[in-house]
């Protein structure tokens, strides 16, 4: 008899959360310790989402989405999550960039992007400090008819240069392009950007396990290998969900899945307003990746002066349809030491991603899906020659992922690596108007996106729904019907 | 709730969001913005932490009142009055 995922499983929940990954285990987390019975289910048999790593024979292990986040992290992972996953937390100090225009270190922050901005590159002091000034004073009510390329315009006009050290990293964190609104990129750089980088020390195993951990000790159930088929809506309000043949009541639903399958696949257009139904069908899917996995024999090693970000491109120019080619010019290459998992055995890992459009790879013949992954990895390791000298004869082990593995692994539509485009966040925000008791926290709108954004998505939402449970405990109307 | 007592609960919360602030030397009059290292998610867990507290329901809408110790006490008076 296969095995039986949701035994003892109750029929009813406070809240039912689809995905573990980092917007749905925070909010699960929060809403469990705040006192709610919640489940939370993941159709994959690990927890974390796009969050994920994989060990191959060896001792090696490979971390898919851990190449630097926001210094906000640190507060937030106190916050909602635990003081031992905060204080795993560390600066990564060695930031490389290496194109045709410049090469350069960094440490990544206002500070010394200032100093290159002036002494490197040449720009008048008081034009960098406005520059950064107007970054940082973005907010949500600003005119979003500005976008990303005009403001560099305005503040550097023909210093593609300059561009392209203050903006490919951000195309990288979360696929955006010189066309998005200027919003979305001043918000993640002043998040992202003038702080640092930071990565979690232990790995994406520790961090996903000490969440695991948390979350039993919140009393959230949690349940692998349960694929949610359908959302039940009825009356304008969330009825619970139907996982695995089963039905499980909730009085209210949180999706980290992809908004769009959410909308679509699990609840079903006709039970939403056809206005809606329009504007979600209009939001813009992210770009995906593609990655090449390394991993150095044992007892070799790598100069950490090598860095621990290196953005590299052979590319002339900077333009971001060149970063989506198939024709890859540019990838960023990780690069982890055994600092990484002191508690596990010294490894050195390489990481190469790149950006990807999913309509490249979708449908490929199988025999040419297999020779071009055979190119992609030829191809990364002769870009790495020149960082790490031979190579070819110093790896262990090595393997690429496309946009086809990334929508297999997360059923992310169209293997989506950030969520949507900006518009994706108001659909979002508005699904509990059309399905009272109905959220959605995860990857959207650009600035919700990366784990940080995951994160603190997973915490606004579940403030909705305690505030939701609250007013329906107390005998008051929820507020959704309060406000219209 | 006085809006004395109202404005002690407040520090209390701050002083647990923020505890790497001095709030001895808080201005009422001045955005909490400007005195402390404050971004939006700090003002969702000021609203978490009221309703956690006091049962005390703030709308998205009205988050711009709590912009500074002033504003906030003064908001929070009617709603608090009878805790
Ligand atoms: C290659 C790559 C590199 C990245 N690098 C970084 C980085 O360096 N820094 C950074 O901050 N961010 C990075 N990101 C982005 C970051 O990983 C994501 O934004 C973040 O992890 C997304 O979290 P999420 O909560 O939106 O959910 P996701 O991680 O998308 O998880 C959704 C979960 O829902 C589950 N699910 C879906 N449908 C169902 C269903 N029907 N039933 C049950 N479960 C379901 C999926 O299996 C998955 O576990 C990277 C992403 C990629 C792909």
């Amino acid at each position: 008899m296969p095995k039986d995922f949701l035994k003892d499983v109750r029929d009813r929940y406070d809240v039912i959360v689809i995905g573990s990954g980092l917007g749905g285990m925070t909010a699960a987390n929060v809403l469990g310790r705040a006192g709610y019975s919640v489940l939370l289910l993941e159709q994959h048999y690990k927890l974390g989402g796009l969050a994920t790593w994989f060990k191959r024979p060896g001792g090696h292990i490979f971390d898919i989405s851990l190449h630097g986040f926001p210094v906000g992290m640190v507060k937030s992972c106190r916050r909602y999550w635990n003081r031992e996953i905060a204080d795993r937390i560390v600066q990564l100090k060695n930031i490389r960039f290496d194109n045709p225009m410049f090469s350069l270190t960094t440490t990544y922050d206002r500070e010394d992007f200032t100093r290159l901005l002036v002494q490197q590159f040449g720009i008048d002091p008081a034009t960098v400090r406005a520059f950064f000034d107007t970054a940082r004073g973005m907010n949500f009510y600003d005119d979003q008819q500005m976008t990303v390329g005009q403001l560099f315009q305005r503040f550097f006009p023909g210093r593609d240069d300059v561009i392209r050290l203050l903006m490919e990293p951000i195309v990288y964190a979360n696929g955006s392009t010189l066309e998005d609104p200027a919003i979305t990129y001043g918000i993640v750089f002043s998040n992202f950007m003038s702080k640092g980088v930071y990565i979690f020390e232990g790995g994406t195993d520790r961090l996903v396990q000490l969440m695991h951990d948390q979350l039993r000790g919140n009393g959230v159930d949690v349940r692998i290998r349960c694929d949610v088929e359908k959302i039940l809506a009825a009356g304008g309000r969330v009825r619970g969900v139907v996982v695995n043949g089963r039905t499980i009541h909730a009085s209210a639903v949180v999706s980290n899945a992809n908004l769009r399958s959410t909308i679509f696949r699990m609840v079903g257009e006709q039970n939403f307003d056809p206005d809606f139904v329009n504007q979600a069908r209009a939001v813009r899917l992210n770009t995906s990746s593609t990655q090449v996995y390394m991993a150095l024999k044992p007892g070799e090693h790598v100069d950490e002066s090598t860095g621990d970000l290196l953005f590299s491109s052979t590319a002339r120019q900077f333009r971001t349809d060149l970063l989506l080619s198939r024709d890859i010019t540019s990838r960023t290459f990780s690069f982890y030491y055994p600092r990484m998992r002191p508690h596990a055995r010294p490894r050195y890992a390489i990481v190469s991603s790149t950006n990807a459009r999913y309509e490249d790879w979708a449908d490929m013949p199988d025999e040419e899906y297999e020779a071009s992954k055979r190119d992609l990895i030829e191809t990364t390791l002769d870009a790495l020659e020149q960082y790490v000298p031979n190579c070819r004869d110093r790896i262990a082990h090595v393997e690429a992922a496309t946009p086809r593995t990334f929508q297999h692994y997360t059923q992310h539509l169209a293997g989506a690596s950030f969520g949507t485009k900006f518009e994706g966040l108001a659909v979002s925000r508005a699904l509990p108007e059309q399905i009272g008791g109905l959220y959605h926290a995860g990857s959207v709108g650009i600035i919700m996106s990366g784990w940080l954004g995951a994160i603190n998505y997973g915490v606004i939402v579940a403030n909705d729904i305690d505030s939701l449970l609250l007013s329906q405990s107390s005998g008051a109307a929820p507020r959704a019907v309060e406000v219209s | 709730m006085t809006p004395a007592e109202i404005r002690g609960q407040v520090l209390d919360i701050l002083e647990n969001i923020a505890p790497d602030e001095d709030l001895d030397s808080l201005q009422d009059d001045v955005s909490f913005r400007e005195q402390l290292e404050m971004d939006s998610m700090d003002f969702l867990d000021i609203v978490m932490e009221l309703r956690k507290r006091h049962r005390i329901q703030i709308p998205e809408e009205d988050y711009g009142q709590l912009a500074s110790m002033a504003s906030t006490v003064e908001y929070l008076t009617p709603l608090m009055k009878d805790i």
